[in-house]
């Protein structure tokens, strides 16, 4: 149940980060899920990223939809404030909350069914507004808290547990996303944490929409023989296209970097992306390239891996708002009110 | 046949065609009047159409300051050969019908008791004019002109106004004054002037201004101090949000020229109110505009809000429903979707302005009582009230008012104080609440529309979601005591009748209560300016022996309210309801009463009595 606690005893010899935590003050409530679920993987990613990276918990704000990802959220970043919105409409209400305060980090966790179903519409259009926000979709290609129905983002042809073959084409969010004008789009797999890690970390590195696509198995109904969302399919069709390391400004990681195999890209807040790249076409930076050699993987029925895009310069909604430096909750009567003596020459103008 | 004759007291209409550039050669004309210092309400009554379907502009002139319609036309200027029988047929006996006699006139009967006015305005612009739009456009500023003569008005006040309304493009100014004295010169020379209805100059308007509900609910967000407006186009709100982006334009843009505000046309009303949401969660005032359809698909939002407890500001401009109903048509028909919007137990504070300057002072309002609550709070306005120019008294704000936060817990305040998210500390039902990000370690909690206990942990024990849902209704009590109250007006002399009313109805219900007290039918009358009902609604209720309600749909949608809510005794209201999706007129309130008035005097049990 998303009620039980975890006991709040420390181990005095855990490592404390730069801001003075240690990693169990990343986590949060005992998980529901069912065990071996990919979406728990995926949480013990985002507390691992989040610790490396120095983030105070509390400056974190982690919004979610409705299923069992967007369950999530309780069971990871226990000191911040979360949101378990409506079903599919995550994406606006994090909007809505970035644009009222810019300074926190914005974590939104989503479904295939969440994202890619009722909340396609809302998914689509935060892509296309570049709210910066580390945007999650934990996809198993599955309705688990319903038990077992077909997501969208179900291959044409898999087959669920009761033995139902699929006649509809997926939606490929991470497609769309690039075609949309995401500016950070990547896909990975709940079982390669040494993937997700630096991927999350880079993410929230980003300064503007960052999606990752997680394929995320269900244990409980999409793992068996004839479904593309389990283990070993996933396994044995994964193709990274890249490998990279999320180097902060102060701290910067060279050591297994091979001369002429590496992209660096700086990000907005001073971090920098190394891409280690497996394939000398692949080029991260060009939208239209990267759209077109995933298509061609996916032809081939491979699930391409890794950071697929990003476009480091790509701006966010507040600069197209053109919105204060300063939070917009922050702002007080003296920000906002015009007064009585402009209302008077308003009313001067209107007789 | 007998004329009618009236100075500064009248109603003229204009027919026109959609897209024909007539409404600001309307709307000048209705300016003129006010700057002859006579009270006007035009009305524009308008398809949903971009161009050629039949449109009016009706203006009620009225020295002694009447805003809402009268009913009955005086004046028809009748220039939609497809409407004419039925623009002819709605002029009052003894009344005045001006119309453009460059072709025969339609083929239906004319009506003997009306004068018939004709100016070949067509054949004028053709002989002028050259170009097609300009011969279109100057054909309404010539017959402003026109009616100026006829009804003995003071051009210089139009030429003020076209001067203003051009200022800088003196070659646009020339132009219009041009066809304004085309238009005077032929009716001087053509036409009997002037006319037995007439306009003279008076001092009635004083510091009245002149402004339309949107524009002012856009102005109150901005005062109000609202951050955010996320929105979705839809008639007839669409201005709620273009004013408050202009206005903040200008009012909220820092040194740095960054602007103290946000501004979102979303995908859809559902993003629009997630949006709203999701910055009222995280402590920024938001606000939407929208229209009943709009509301429908917010709903879902709405009961979030309202269980999860955040604050959310909707401005709900009525238009004519159900489902797509009449898009450019006025109703107050979504009180009860309102009123109860989402499933399972809700209730939702509603305010109803009567004008434009109650726009701005309810849209203000709302956001501090969205703040104080923690709930969604609905501006009822209409597209009446929204899209119409309307005399007010001159927009007031107090500078020494501050904005109501509400019950938000400081870092400081979490290291001294216990943090329960629904817990009633201070026995009014509102809890209080922290905002992401204040404390490292105290204050964080999970918002959810699952229910959960006084401390935000999931809970799905029975006592838990009672002591919850038992704590929103309290909450809603405590609502009433913070509300906009009722604004009473006692009859003359002392009756058993009541009336309530509220919204867009009060101009016409003012006239009306005046007409009947002369008819020696006293009413006490009772505005309502917001639901949930405050304890004086009850009161007065069970003062009168029968209480009228009089409102703008088909169900009674208040009444059905004032029944469920207070628990009266449905015979005791008497409906009174208009719903045509044109604004209600006096007449129309009066003819009502007055015969139910007089039914009741003549039925059996009266008359034992």
């Amino acid at each position: 149940m998303t009620y039980i606690a975890k006991p709040r005893l420390h181990h005095p010899s855990l490592t404390r980060n730069k801001v003075g935590y240690t990693r169990r003050d990343y986590e949060g409530k005992v998980s529901t899920l069912c065990a071996g679920c990919g979406h728990d993987s995926i949480s013990a990613a985002i507390i691992q990223a989040c610790w490396e990276l120095d983030i105070e918990p509390h400056r974190v704000a982690k919004l979610s939809g409705i299923g069992c990802s967007s369950k999530t959220p309780d069971y990871f970043l226990g000191a911040s404030h979360g949101f378990n919105t409506v079903h599919g409409r995550m994406p606006s209400v994090l909007t809505g909350a970035n644009l009222a305060n810019r300074d926190l980090l914005y974590l939104g966790v989503s479904g295939d069914g969440d994202s890619a179903s009722i909340g396609l519409g809302q998914f689509a259009h935060a892509m296309r507004r570049n709210v910066n926000m580390v945007y999650i979709v934990e996809n198993n290609g599955v309705y688990g808290l319903t038990k077992g129905q077909f997501s969208a983002t179900a291959d044409k042809g898999s087959q669920s547990k009761k033995g139902v073959v699929n006649a509809d084409s997926p939606v490929d969010l991470v497609g769309l996303a690039m075609q949309l004008g995401a500016s950070f789009v990547a896909r990975s797999f709940s079982g390669d944490k040494a993937q997700m890690v630096p991927l999350i970390k880079a993410a929230i590195g980003h300064g503007g929409a960052a999606f990752i696509d997680i394929i995320s198995p269900c244990v409980t109904f999409n793992n068996h023989a004839g479904s593309t969302r389990s283990y070993d399919w996933v396994r044995e069709h994964n193709e990274a296209v890249s490998r990279i390391d999320f180097i902060t400004g102060r701290e910067e990681i060279t050591a297994t970097i091979q001369p002429g195999e590496v992209v660096d890209v700086e990000q907005h807040d001073g971090t920098t992306l190394r891409l280690r790249k497996l394939h000398t076409d692949y080029d991260p930076t060009d939208r239209v390239a990267a759209m077109s050699y995933m298509h061609a993987r996916a032809a081939e029925g491979e699930l391409l891996t890794g950071l697929l895009f990003v476009e480091a310069e790509a701006g966010d909604l507040h600069a197209s708002q053109n919105t204060s430096a300063r939070p917009l909750n922050s702002l007080g009567k003296a920000d906002l009110c015009p007064g009585a003596a402009a209302l008077d020459k308003l009313n001067a103008q209107l007789r | 046949m007998t004329q009618i004759t009236a100075t500064n007291d009248f109603v003229i209409k204009f027919a026109n065609v959609n897209g024909s550039g007539s409404a600001s050669a309307n709307e000048l004309f209705a300016k003129a009047i006010l700057r002859m210092g006579v009270p006007v309400s035009p009305r524009n009554i308008f398809p949903s159409n971009i161009q050629g379907l039949p449109t009016w502009y009706e203006v009620r002139v009225s020295e002694k300051g009447y805003l809402g319609r009268r009913g009955g036309i005086d004046m028809m200027v009748a220039m939609n050969p497809q409407t004419w029988a039925a623009d002819v047929e709605e002029i009052e006996p003894g009344g005045y019908l001006f119309y453009d006699s460059t072709r025969p006139r339609p083929a239906s009967e004319l009506r003997d008791d009306i004068t018939v006015i004709g100016m070949p305005l067509t054949e004028i612009c053709n002989a002028v004019y050259s170009d097609p739009r300009q011969r279109q456009l100057f054909k309404n500023i010539m017959y402003v002109g026109a009616l100026s003569v006829l009804l003995d008005m003071d051009p210089a006040a139009i030429e003020g106004l076209l001067g203003e309304q051009y200022k800088g493009k003196e070659k646009l100014i020339a132009s219009n004054v041009q066809a304004l004295n085309l238009g005077r010169d032929f009716a001087r020379e053509h036409l009997k002037h002037p006319l037995p209805i007439r306009v003279e100059r008076a001092h009635r308007v004083g510091q009245r201004i002149f402004i339309d509900g949107n524009t002012a609910a856009g102005l109150g967000a901005v005062y109000g101090g609202a951050t955010l407006c996320a929105w979705y186009p839809i008639t007839p709100s669409t201005s709620v949000a273009e004013a408050y982006q202009k206005y903040s334009n200008k009012f909220r843009v820092d040194a740095e020229g960054r602007h103290n505000y946000a501004f979102v046309q979303a995908e859809d009303e559902l993003a629009s109110i997630g949006m709203v949401v999701g910055a009222g969660w995280n402590g920024a005032r938001a606000f939407t505009a929208t229209s009943g359809p709009g509301v429908s698909l917010m709903t879902e939002f709405i009961g979030l809000a309202y269980f999860a407890e955040i604050p959310v500001t909707i401005i709900n401009v009525q238009r004519g429903g159900p489902s797509t109903g009449m898009p450019t048509r006025t109703q107050q028909a979504d009180v009860l979707a309102c009123a109860y919007a989402s499933h399972g137990d809700t209730k939702h504070v509603l305010l109803f302005p009567e004008d434009p300057k109650e726009c701005f002072e309810h849209t203000a309002t709302a956001l501090d009582l969205a703040d104080r609550l923690q709930t969604p709070v609905f501006v009822m306005t209409d597209l009446d009230i929204g899209m119409n120019q309307r005399l007010c008294e001159p927009l007031t704000w107090d500078d020494a008012r501050d904005y109501d936060r509400g019950k938000v817990m400081t870092a400081e305040d979490l290291e001294h104080k216990d943090f329960g998210r629904y817990k009633d500390v201070d026995g009014d039902g509102i809890p209080w609440r922290t905002l992401p990000g204040t404390h490292p370690t105290r204050g964080s909690y999970f918002t959810r529309g699952t229910t959960r206990d006084a401390y935000a942990r999931y809970s799905e024990r029975g006592p838990d979601y009672i002591y919850n849902v038992q704590r929103l209704l309290h909450k809603f009590a405590t609502a009433a005591t913070l509300v906009p109250q009722p604004v009473p007006r006692p009859a003359a002399k002392r009756t058993r009748l009541g009336v309530i009313f509220y919204g867009s109805t009060s101009p016409a219900m003012h006239e009306a209560l005046d007409v009947l007290a002369g008819q020696g039918i006293h009413l006490d009358a009772l505005r309502l300016r917001a639901f949930p009902f405050p304890a004086s609604v009850k009161e007065f209720i069970d003062a009168h022996e029968t209480v009228f309600v009089v409102e703008q749909n088909r169900d009674a949608q208040l009444r059905s309210l004032l029944v469920n809510e207070l628990e009266i005794n449905p015979a005791k209201l008497q409906k009174v309801l208009h719903y045509d999706g044109t604004p209600i007129t006096a007449r129309f309130i009066t003819e009502y009463i007055t015969d139910h008035v007089h039914d009741a005097v003549v039925s059996p049990q009266e008359s034992k009595a």
